[in-house]
């Protein structure tokens, strides 16, 4: 198609493309994986990389490269989660206060601009401690998702704020066109651009801030995710050992991941913004 | 008045845009020539889109990418000589920018910077012409000639945003005269105001040219303020002057179809006709049609009008027409 | 006036309620999580091996009851929760018993503070000028690398940053020590010694923290000076010959600010979590180390009382921010 060749012009999007491409067959890898793991001692412990065990094995006694595609697979299962429930609550929240106005859109504005003034870390953190027994991955999703929503909704908002405004509004209002229908069809498809690309970073997101609460042990510590790797290989003291397989792994995959849905992104918003789509030819 | 004060050659100026990787020409000022003289208010008229702004920057020289000059010259006529604008390096544009040649330009409503009041802009415009003035001496300078342009007395302690539409348009316009240039380039100042504010604006345009003696090109599809101001106008289709004349002449007599179609679309007094304007939409300047681009919405094509382009040729002294209608060959040139 | 009203007061009132939402927040959230706090506690203190006698254990869910706060109804606590609040009493840290949570809290603020501030005024400031300069130059390739180098950087979380700087120079090559404030032992005194020693062991988490402010910064600006080029002032002053040193500076940038400063406001919350964060990962003993220490021994109170701390802390830097808006923007000093 050429959208799809369009985008290929941008090195970006080619980077995260091709990253993502990587860290979908891991994540799908998972499912073919000898090894269970959440069993341990499966395999000899603490072993370099070799081609019986690709990266390496950890402390647990699990090979790592197979862990690896678990951890994948679950960060992007809670990122999924968190991002498409907080984008639902997004459009939801910034329909209503964009279309309505008024009261509604000030108490509404008012609780979302309260989550982002607060510091959500320390609020998620008493959380987590709360639910500790609870977390798994749908758990964990939905609280993220929760305290997700915030920026976005103010987003969406002032999209609808202008196109309120346009003609085409009046006309569907004159005619007859009810508010949800209305809505829903004639904005949708100006918001929907903006909501992927926000998709994409709420998931970056969720992923960085499900790592930081793994790393602080607030999440269950037997389901692999990029996190729970980390937080594993720092409490075996992997660094101090010179185990950089270890260590290395989950950061690596969590530094290409962030990149690559950054990248990924920022090209399909500026793909989609006429004014940076035409590039000027320089004298 | 025999030589002009502006004059341009064989002007060929395009938009010239990449997108994601195909290439798109706009065609916006193709091959204009124009002769302006001093003490005159010239105008010129047309639709949204034929290039009459793009015109205006190239009579600035203010030719930037992705706008290109493709061809041809702009000629300003200072101390006695003529020079090539087109060949000036940026300082040298600088030194003739609002001491000759100044700008008013379209949507002078937010043209002030918002942060400054009015007195700092007016001071950043003013350094950087004729420096050996010191800070006070440039305060006083701006003062007159607000009090002089008939504006209230200490309105440059105010924001822009303090100040009505209209205010801030004969503030810009005070900006733009405050060096006494011998030729101001006026893009649309009277569009998006109302109708009151419209008429002191023209007036104060009026006032100024009086008082200095100079030029003004007046840019606006408002026909009415044509009518009100100018002294010839240059009809624009498309890229291209397709009738120049007196402001009598075009009125009165217009000859190329579309100044016809122009022309008939303004209410007369006491006329309840139905007005008719000129069918069909103005041509994408990026796809212009063969021959005279008119030609698709002309009643009366012939078959030279889709193979051929009408040049610019003088049909009586002081009236230029490009279209077949004038005959083929037998009228002399312009040269 | 009417700056007052429209804006001010409702900046105020707004200040209040989000604290007092925040509040009620960090109130809730024990009570509505299906776990009894004092439950968990006791499994918690059970876990690590201490055993108690049947008739200890109700003195101590009495005792706990009491610290948590947990008597009465919701309503008879949320009115003593209120009433601690405003006596400053945060209760004492459960794990340091019985040193009360301020002093902890005390203690570490300043090690926080420092480091939150300098890097803060350091990433912001450098990150906007040089964003905003890359903005205004943005075809020359210094402006194109630095803007790669943001675009890795800047997606990163402050964890995964932090901690592949401390692989990266306290593991790969040495140069930084792993965890601290300062060398064990080492007694704060105002000597050179003991400052270089501090800042030697700052160095690597204010790193952090400065070049991960600086890429967003430096992106956002960069944006929108490439936004605020393209705006009609701009362009004018541009036209009118000002020059380019004052067209980047009061012009562009300051325009540019407007929004940066609203942005500040907005992110400092997030930048604050960032700062605890980083901390975590290089045992700099400030408000983050605290935070970890009393998550890994369960100390509720600590907890609550950080928190608490925190969202008026914030807030009111945010009102603080929100406040120096109307010294840069004249449309909202005089509506």
């Amino acid at each position: 198609m050429k959208t799809l060749r369009d985008l290929f012009r941008d090195y970006r999007f080619c980077f995260s493309f091709g990253v993502l491409v990587i860290i979908l067959t891991l994540a799908f890898l998972s499912f073919f994986s000898p090894y269970d793991p959440t069993l341990w001692n499966a395999v000899p412990r603490d072993m370099k990389p070799s081609v019986e065990h690709w990266l390496g094995t950890d402390s647990n006694g699990q090979d790592i490269f197979w862990v690896a595609t678990f951890a994948v697979r679950n960060s992007l299962i809670i990122s999924l989660i968190a991002a498409l429930i907080s984008r639902v609550i997004a459009i939801l929240v910034g329909m209503v206060a964009g279309y309505k106005g008024g009261s509604t859109d000030r108490v509404l504005m008012f609780i979302s601009d309260s989550l982002l003034v607060i510091p959500l870390f320390l609020i998620m953190v008493m959380l987590a401690m709360m639910v500790r027994e609870y977390m798994n991955l749908v758990v964990l999703g939905v609280m993220l998702a929760v305290f997700g929503w915030a920026w976005d909704a103010r987003t969406i908002r002032s999209i609808i704020l202008s196109l309120r405004e346009r003609e085409f509004t009046q006309t569907a209002v004159l005619s007859g066109t009810g508010t949800v229908k209305l809505v829903w069809n004639e904005y949708m498809p100006f918001a929907t651009p903006f909501v992927f690309s926000t998709l994409i970073n709420n998931m970056s997101w969720a992923i960085g801030l499900e790592i930081t609460l793994a790393f602080l042990g607030l999440v269950d510590l037997n389901i692999p995710t990029l996190g729970t790797m980390l937080n594993w290989a720092i409490t075996y003291q992997a660094i101090l050992l010179g185990r950089w397989w270890w260590v290395l792994t989950p950061v690596i995959l969590a530094l290409l991941l962030f990149i690559a849905l950054y990248w990924l992104s920022v090209s399909i918003s500026e793909y989609l913004d006429p004014r940076t789509r035409i590039q000027r030819v320089g004298a | 008045m025999n030589m002009p004060i502006l004059r341009t050659e064989k002007l060929k100026a395009h938009y010239v845009l990449d997108m994601r990787g195909t290439q798109k020409v706009v065609k916006a000022v193709d091959e204009v020539n124009l002769e302006i003289y001093e003490n005159e208010v010239y105008g010129i008229a047309g639709e949204s889109g034929c290039g009459k702004t793009t015109l205006l920057k190239a009579l600035f020289a203010a030719i930037e990418p992705p706008l290109r000059l493709i061809d041809g010259k702009v000629y300003y006529r200072t101390n006695g000589g003529e020079t090539d604008v087109t060949s000036l390096s940026a300082g040298e544009k600088r030194e003739l920018r609002w001491e000759y040649i100044s700008y008013v330009p379209q949507g002078s409503m937010s043209v002030l910077n918002p942060v400054l009041k009015l007195k700092e802009s007016y001071q950043d415009f003013l350094a950087s012409h004729a420096s050996n003035r010191t800070q006070e001496e440039a305060r006083e300078i701006a003062k007159k000639h607000i009090v002089d342009l008939g504006l209230p007395r200490n309105i440059l302690e105010a924001y822009p945003h303090q100040l009505s539409g209209g205010m801030r348009q004969r503030v810009t316009i005070a900006l733009a005269t405050i060096l006494r240039p011998r030729i101001i380039i006026c893009d649309e100042p009277t569009t998006a105001l109302d109708v009151v504010v419209q008429r002191g604006v023209v007036q104060l345009l009026k006032v100024i040219q009086k008082n200095l003696e100079n030029t003004i090109v007046l840019v606006t599809h408002d026909m009415g303020v044509q009518a009100n101001i100018a002294d010839r106008v240059g009809i624009m289709y498309a890229g291209k002057i397709v009738e120049e004349s007196t402001t009598e002449k075009i009125y009165g007599k217009p000859f190329h179809p579309y100044t016809q179609y122009l022309i008939n679309s303004l209410p007369k007094f006491g006329d309840k006709s139905v007005r008719e304007s000129a069918p069909g939409s103005p041509p994408s300047l990026s796809n212009l049609p063969s021959g005279c681009s008119f030609h698709p919405r002309c009643p009366h094509v012939m078959n030279i009008c889709t193979e051929q382009t009408p040049e610019l040729i003088r049909l009586e002294s002081n009236h230029r027409v490009a279209c077949w209608l004038t005959g083929d060959g037998e009228n002399d040139k312009d040269s | 006036m009417n700056f007052v009203k429209q804006y001010l007061i409702p900046r105020l009132i707004q200040y209040v309620l989000v604290i007092w939402l925040g509040i009620t927040v960090v109130f809730l959230i024990p009570r509505i999580t299906p776990n009894d706090p004092v439950m968990s506690m006791i499994g918690m203190m059970r876990a690590r091996g201490s055993t108690l006698e049947p008739g200890a254990m109700d003195g101590i869910i009495r005792d706990l009851t009491e610290m948590y706060g947990l008597e009465g109804s919701w309503l008879d606590q949320y009115w003593a929760f209120w009433g601690r609040l405003f006596r400053g009493d945060f209760g004492v840290s459960f794990f340091q018993f019985p040193t009360s949570v301020n002093q902890l809290i005390a203690t570490a603020l300043p090690w926080t503070l420092g480091l939150l501030l300098t890097t803060l005024l350091i990433s912001w400031i450098s990150g906007n000028i040089i964003g905003g300069l890359a903005g205004y130059y943005s075809r020359k390739g210094w402006s194109r690398t630095l803007d790669v180098f943001a675009m890795v950087i800047r997606p990163l979380p402050y964890y995964i940053f932090a901690f592949t700087l401390l692989l990266l120079f306290a593991w790969v090559v040495r140069w930084f020590p792993i965890t601290g404030g300062a060398s064990m032992g080492a007694i704060p005194t105002f000597t050179w010694a003991y400052i270089k020693d501090v800042l030697w062991h700052a160095a690597l988490p204010a790193l952090s923290l400065t070049i991960l402010g600086w890429a967003v910064n430096f992106q956002i600006m960069k944006l929108i000076v490439q936004n605020v080029n393209a705006e009609s002032f701009v362009q004018y002053a541009k036209m009118g010959g000002v020059t380019e040193d004052r067209i980047v500076g009061k012009y562009v940038i300051r325009n540019a600010m407007l929004p940066q400063i609203t942005g500040l406001a907005l992110s400092l919350g997030q930048i604050f979590s960032g700062a605890l964060i980083t901390e975590i990962v290089f045992g700099y003993p400030g408000l983050g180390m605290l935070l970890y220490n009393s998550i890994v021994r369960a100390d509720y109170n600590m907890i609550m009382g950080i928190t608490l701390l925190s969202i008026v802390g914030i807030s009111t830097a945010i009102l603080i921010v929100d406040l120096t808006y109307p010294l840069f923007d004249p449309r909202v000093r005089y509506t």
